[in-house]
């Protein structure tokens, strides 16, 4: 008994030690941001990785999302003959929910694991010794563009994911069940305000933060070869995806119910 | 053995030691670097060779023990002055470490475009100019490092070693890998920087010629700590059993490899 709650203690003493590193990398790398030299052509390079390479995956789901979420809400609506409710489900589940989380779900799987792979190589072959030798802060050169540009980038990709997705709504909408299209696009924007595309965008700077975040912690502290730098990116894509989904929760919480 | 004429050397290493969990791997070590003097380290596969180089650098923390380069200690030194120590170093990492993302010759410059701001352009030509020194032309310059041989990979570390014209060099096994025509190359190029340049050297290796040819001093290293330091001329009649035993390359000695069988 005595011995289980001490391995629940340790693990829970393990946590809050790793929260605590994690936040004093980011605050670290934050801080390098203060002073010059800034990194413009590499916070560039990586926005375009970030955002430009995930528009095809992002719309991609995006727009099954919109489709699947008019299915279902036609289906629950018509039992209660509500099914000009779909339209504005459509539009408030996707800016304030689905398109923040499953965009910032696929740049985890698609640019944390990427990044966390890069970084890692380059701390088992010693390139990051090498940057520190050559006079550039690792943290500055490699983690804050990546840090920055995950921030910034995620909320313009939830732009396209939102549009994306509604139009997915519209298409099930108007050639599945018959809606009458003007009607369909006029009870998006009925209901839709401006506070829900908002916050669907604080949370897309989060989940971008987060992702980039994981990756670059992971990769900078992974050890051991190839085989390390592939745990790395297992931790960063499963540490990014719970964060993403923990966060969300505190988001809309902190947002929505007052 | 202290650098001559009771100058202060330009590094002092003063019982460092540094472990890796239960594995000790410096323990103790004392060893001298005059300036403008070239140092080779010798010493089995594993002693800690790269990891004293690491301390110097401060890329690793020693456990104990002082590190003072121009007679300034800097051992837990902060950002800034480190930042300022490593602008007068360059450094050849045994595996290279190239940045596979660059270019060869964004590679050769990075230090001189990032470290000091010089403008593209012209860091461009400093870095043909040093490919070109370690035997490698403008083609090689705008390809990517995964694109060349080992050895070649290798030069251009070393061309990026010395880029910046540091005032102390350290050579992880700098002719390793290399056929022995471009080893005595990068030999004669090692002793231009010390002799022409006026740099001071640490060179690690294995490779005995090369030790002989730019060694002005040779230090011995095994289990953690030094075991003889001398003049390079007099390495053959060192009567040190360890350097005997490693300059002969014998596998019967004083030495033993950890090889078990299965
Ligand atoms: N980052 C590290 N973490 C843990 N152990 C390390 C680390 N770096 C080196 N070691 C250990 O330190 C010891 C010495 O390593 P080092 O790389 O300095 O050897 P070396 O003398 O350079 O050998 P070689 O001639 O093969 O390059 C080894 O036992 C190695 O396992
Ligand atoms: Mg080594």
């Amino acid at each position: 008994m005595l011995k289980a709650l001490a391995s629940i203690g340790a693990a829970f003493l393990g946590f809050l030690a790793a929260s605590g590193r994690i936040v004093i990398f980011a605050a670290s790398a934050l801080a390098a941001g203060l002073t010059p030299p800034f990194y413009l052509r590499v916070i560039l390079r990586q926005m375009r990785d970030i955002g430009y390479f995930s528009l095809p995956v992002v719309g991609l789901t995006a727009i099954f999302t919109g489709m699947v979420l008019a299915l279902q809400s036609y289906t629950g609506f018509s039992r209660f003959a509500a099914e000009g409710a779909v339209a504005t489900v459509v539009v408030l589940s996707v800016t304030r929910e689905l398109g923040p989380v499953i965009a910032g779900l696929m740049v985890a799987g698609r640019v944390g694991a990427a990044m966390a792979a890069e970084i890692g190589t380059m701390r088992v072959t010693e390139q990051i010794d090498a940057l520190t030798t050559l006079s550039t802060d690792p943290l500055r050169y490699l983690v804050l563009p990546r840090l920055l540009a995950g921030l910034v980038t995620l909320p313009l990709l939830v732009v396209v994911a939102d549009v994306i997705g509604v139009f997915g709504g519209y298409l099930v909408g108007v050639y599945k069940f018959g809606f009458n299209p003007g009607a369909y696009l006029a009870r998006t924007w009925q209901y839709l305000e401006t506070n829900d595309v908002v916050s669907g965008l604080i949370k897309a700077a989060v989940f971008g933060f987060i992702v980039a975040l994981m990756g670059c912690y992971h990769g900078y502290h992974s050890r051991g070869g190839a085989q390390g730098v592939g745990q790395a990116t297992t931790y960063a894509v499963v540490s990014a995806s719970i964060l993403i989904l923990v966060f969300d929760y505190g988001i809309t919480q902190a947002l929505f119910a007052r | 053995m202290n650098a001559a004429g009771g100058t202060i050397p330009k590094i002092a290493i003063r019982g460092v030691r540094k472990s890796f969990g239960r594995n000790r791997v410096l323990d103790g070590i004392d060893l001298d670097c005059g300036a403008g003097e070239s140092l080779i380290i010798i010493g089995g596969s594993g002693t800690g060779k790269s990891v004293l180089v690491k301390c110097i650098l401060g890329l690793l923390r020693p456990d104990e023990g002082s590190i003072r380069i121009d007679d300034a200690e800097t051992v837990g030194l902060g950002r800034r002055a480190r930042k300022a120590l490593l602008q007068k170093c360059g450094v050849l990492f045994q595996g290279s470490a190239l940045f596979d993302s660059l270019k060869v010759w964004e590679n050769v410059a990075f230090g001189l475009i990032q470290g000091r701001g010089m403008p593209r352009d012209a860091a461009r030509e400093v870095a043909i100019t040093k490919l070109s020194a370690v035997g490698l032309g403008r083609d090689v310059a705008e390809l990517r490092p995964a694109e060349l041989s080992g050895g070649m990979q290798k030069r251009v570390a070393l061309a990026r070693a010395i880029a910046a014209d540091p005032e102390i060099i350290f050579f992880d096994e700098p002719t390793t890998g290399l056929d022995p025509i471009m080893a005595d190359v990068i030999n004669n190029l090692i002793l231009e920087c010390v002799r022409g340049l006026g740099a001071t050297a640490v060179s690690i290796t294995h490779d005995m010629v090369s030790a002989r040819k730019v060694g002005d001093h040779i230090a011995m290293l095994h289990k953690g700590q030094i075991v003889w330091h001398g003049p390079a001329t007099e390495i053959d009649r060192s009567g040190n059993p360890f350097v005997d035993q490693f300059i002969h390359g014998r596998a019967e000695g004083p030495i033993h490899m950890e090889v078990r069988a299965q």
